[in-house]
């Protein structure tokens, strides 16, 4: 798992120049958090703190979770997410290999969901707006919240996706502001750098045969086809494919996320049917759904289906066909 | 030859190993002091003792008759005074031990007067079969299968295919490499023999890629009269497995619990097609096999042993020193099982025995749900489920999951990224589950209930003791099935790590 994290880190970084440094003050945030939170809870349950607490797994869900938050997000918002995803959602369900959901993203949606305005605070990417959060803007955001800035709306500024769905809401069609200068080539300027970046780093899990390649290959082709097949349909109202696939929660999620074994289905067809689930609820969600990002709710959503997943996808057994 | 070979899933490639002692003629083991014969060396009834303590046997004599149908008899493998019968540790994952007649030899050798069949052909199958069981052959290749139920079984239905086996897939073992180079003969008229016996349409016989040597001594024996396919199949481990074989020839699967005979086809070892030929044309009786001595021994070769010679001999003699770093496995590193103590006697089974450094226990991590084992999984089980099942005393679930269809190949332990020994899991479920069913059945008969109760408390006896011995947590309550049973799990995954290191279970 060591190759994962160290896979992570390339992107971390683009997306720390390009979008905003803040991301490293998240990271660097949530890992603390998370090992003080898995020490704490390896000895509450009595296993050997020193054997699994730098497993990776922890850091890796810490990481994965960081990167979802905004990298203006408050640090105590932070620290809840993550205690819930490492105390509720992993260890609660019998810790490493035994958890329902996948704790990264289950804790990021718990955050969202309780602290919906203060989640949505996200920095205007450099090289857009001169106005983007300077030093002591992003410290005082971090380390004290929104209200001890004064103009709070001169130094974010909505994501593509949000930035979306709201002209969507007021009956905008996508040909007329996708021309804003925010969307870039085709997933939003920066952003898309920060996307290819962890597609790249995926790829080199794949090669280095730490991850396989089937299950991302899934998410995207399911995504593409279905936004294909809308956006032919209304180019006006469904965003393209390559906007969906090029959007760094699609290539984060399908490498990193949806690739963790634990939380997602054991048989080999049960995670094709996790993947290519994950794939379309995105969709759903990003193009009909409340919010404007739908990745992490797809996966928790799958998470939920593994136990049936897996019991209706068992092989079948060597001679079981040609039993009677 | 013009068979198309198929693919069976799962598997892996294995490091062979088999260079160490393949190529070194194989040399015969001197005649031990005493000889220890397990009354069941074979899959089936433990065989019915006919001699008693004190008494005079010779060569081949025949000194416990079989008990039922799936039992052979057993011969005495040197002449001697029968000293002891009685329980004395076998070759098994637990340790346990079973009824045993001990022979001290007298080293006279002196034979039992035998009888040979010039022409088998004259023979009906029948009487072939009867000749095969009273010699006491049992399948050689790892199982033990008694050989002359399958051929019953063949007669009575008809068989398309006689598969002799020679494919050897797991790394190490060179017995059935070397038995076919120095007696390929043997093979070739086994093989003609219990063609005969079972009337099958084709035969063939299959070696691996990797044993060129071997091949082309058997296309030697093998004449255009006889109609006998020589097949190589892809090295790919476990290729030999018998379902596994079946598929890569016929791309047909044995039902799920059932036998190759019911799509067909019957399936022999090489080594036991050789020992169908001795027994017939000779009378002999099956006295002796071919063991693989190899790893950390000065000079790894192939044995002649006579059955009963202790395993501790057979390392004497390829220059191994009892040392404390290193420990010895019986069977191949793959489906073998780590014994403790050197004094268990070679059987019909044992194909191998393996030095091997010690390693420091590896600690067992969580199951984090990857799929690899079931990547590599030939008979496309559920690896992972298996385990949380038989780890969780989940019998009846076990079942459900196909555990009787595992073949304890060992491949998904091989590849398992949290080192978790599946396959001690699944050994422990099923040995849990034979001892519920002979529980079941015992509860008929008084006398047999008598002699499983014994048993059990023996078995719980020893698990006590090992318990005492492994670990540092006080014993737990006595008679109590569950504390039994963790017990048993304790020593089946025999990893020596202390209680703290472990943790406690979640
Ligand atoms: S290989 Fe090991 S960790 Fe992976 S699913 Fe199988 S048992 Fe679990
Ligand atoms: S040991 Fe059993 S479960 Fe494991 S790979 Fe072999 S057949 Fe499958």
């Amino acid at each position: 798992m060591r190759e994962v994290v160290i896979a992570l880190v390339p992107g971390i970084l683009v997306y720390a120049l390009v979008v905003h440094w803040g991301v490293l003050v998240q990271c660097l945030l949530a890992v603390l958090f998370a090992l003080a939170a898995e020490a704490v809870m390896l000895r509450v349950r009595g296993l050997p703190v020193k054997l699994f607490l730098f497993d990776y797994s922890v850091i890796i869900t810490a990481l994965l979770y960081a990167l979802c938050i905004s990298p203006l997000t408050p640090w105590w918002i932070n620290l809840c997410g993550i205690l819930f995803a490492v105390m509720l959602v992993k260890h609660a369900y019998g810790g490493l290999g035994g958890n329902l959901f996948n704790p990264a993203m289950a804790g990021f949606v718990f955050v969202l969901l309780s602290f919906p305005a203060d989640m949505n605070v996200w920095p205007a990417v450099y090289s857009l707006h001169s106005g983007s959060p300077g030093l002591l803007d992003t410290l005082a955001l971090i380390f004290s919240g929104r209200d001890s800035i004064a103009d709070i709306d001169a130094i974010s500024a909505a994501t593509p996706l949000t930035h979306m769905q709201s002209q969507l809401g007021g009956m905008n069609m996508i040909g007329e502001f996708t021309t804003d200068p925010r969307y870039g080539l085709v997933a939003g300027t920066g952003l898309e750098w920060v996307a290819i970046t962890f597609l790249a780093a995926g790829l080199w899990l794949v090669f280095r045969k730490i991850i396989a390649w089937q299950m991302p290959a899934t998410v995207i082709a399911t995504l593409f086809l279905v936004s294909l097949v809308f956006y032919g349909f209304d180019a006006g109202v469904y965003a393209s494919p390559l906007f969906h696939v090029f959007t760094v929660s699609t290539l984060l999620g399908a490498f990193f996320i949806v690739t963790d074994p634990v939380s997602s289905a054991t048989t080999a067809t049960g995670r094709l049917i996790f993947a290519a689930g994950v794939g379309l609820m995105t969709w759903v969600i990003r193009s009909w759904g409340a919010y404007p990002d739908g990745f992490a709710f797809a996966v928790l959503f799958m998470n939920a289906l593994v136990p049936l997943l897996d019991h209706f996808t068992r092989p079948r057994v060597l001679g079981e066909a040609v039993d009677n | 030859m013009t068979r198309t070979l198929h693919r069976f899933s799962g598997g892996l490639h294995l490091d062979t190993h088999k260079h160490e002692s393949r190529d070194v003629p194989s040399m015969l083991v001197p005649l031990p002091g005493q000889i220890i014969l397990p009354l069941k060396q074979h899959i089936g009834l433990a065989a019915r003792p006919l001699v008693n303590p004190g008494e005079r046997v010779l060569k081949g004599q025949i000194i416990a008759e079989p008990e039922g149908y799936v039992s052979v008899p057993v011969h005495a493998t040197t002449s001697g005074v029968v000293r002891d019968i009685g329980d004395y540790h076998i070759p098994h994952p637990f340790g346990i031990r079973e009824p045993c007649i001990v022979i001290d030899a007298d080293g006279l050798d002196e034979l039992f007067p035998i009888e040979a069949v010039t022409d088998y052909a004259a023979l009906t199958p029948q009487a072939l079969q009867e000749i095969i069981r009273d010699r006491g052959i049992a399948g050689l290749g790892g199982a033990g299968f008694p050989a002359h139920v399958k051929l019953k079984e063949g007669v009575d239905n008809a068989v398309d295919t006689l598969i002799i086996n020679g494919v050897e897939c797991e790394p190490y073992i060179t017995c059935d490499d070397r038995l076919i180079r120095e007696k390929a003969m043997y093979v070739v008229s086994g093989a003609r023999m219990i063609r005969h016996a079972v009337n099958a349409k084709h035969c063939v016989i299959a070696v691996e890629e990797d044993m060129p040597e071997a091949h082309d001594a058997l296309a030697g024996h093998i004449t255009a009269h006889d109609d006998i396919e020589l097949v190589r199949v892809p090295t790919r481990y476990p290729a030999g497995g018998e379902k596994q074989l079946i598929q890569v020839l016929t791309g047909k699967e044995v039902p799920s619990g059932g036998f190759s005979i019911n799509i067909g086809i019957i399936v022999h070892n090489v080594a036991t097609a050789a020992a169908v030929y001795r027994a017939v044309t000779r009378g002999e009786p099956l006295i002796s096999r071919y063991v693989t001595v190899t790893g950390e021994v000065k000079t790894p070769r192939n044995l002649q042993v006579l059955l009963g010679t202790p395993v501790s001999d057979c390392l004497k003699l390829c220059g191994y020193e009892d040392s404390n770093d290193t420990r010895i496995i019986v069977g191949g590193p793959m489906m073998g099982t780590q014994v403790r103590d050197c004094n268990i006697p070679v059987t019909k089974t044992t194909n191998c025995i393996i030095v091997r450094r010690k390693i420091p226990p590896i600690q067992e991590l969580p199951c984090i749900r990857c799929g690899r084992c079931a990547d590599v999984c030939p008979v496309n089980l559920l690896p992972q489920q298996l385990y949380l099942y038989a780890k969780a005393d989940r019998f009846d679930e076990t079942r459900q999951h196909h555990l009787f269809d595992c073949i304890e190949c060992g491949c998904c332990s091989c590849v398992c990224p949290s080192h978790i020994p599946l396959v001690q899991y699944y050994r422990y479920a099923k040995f849990e589950i034979a001892l519920e069913e002979q529980r079941r059945q015992g509860a008929t008969r008084a006398e047999q209930r008598f002699l499983n109760r014994k048993r059990r408390l023996q078995q719980r006896q020893e698990v006590k003791q090992k318990q005492k011995a492994g670990s540092t947590t006080t014993a737990t309550e006595s008679g109590d099935t569950d504390a039994d049973r963790k017990a048993f799990v304790r020593a089946a995954v025999a990893r020596t790590r202390s209680r703290k290191e472990r943790g406690t279970d979640r």
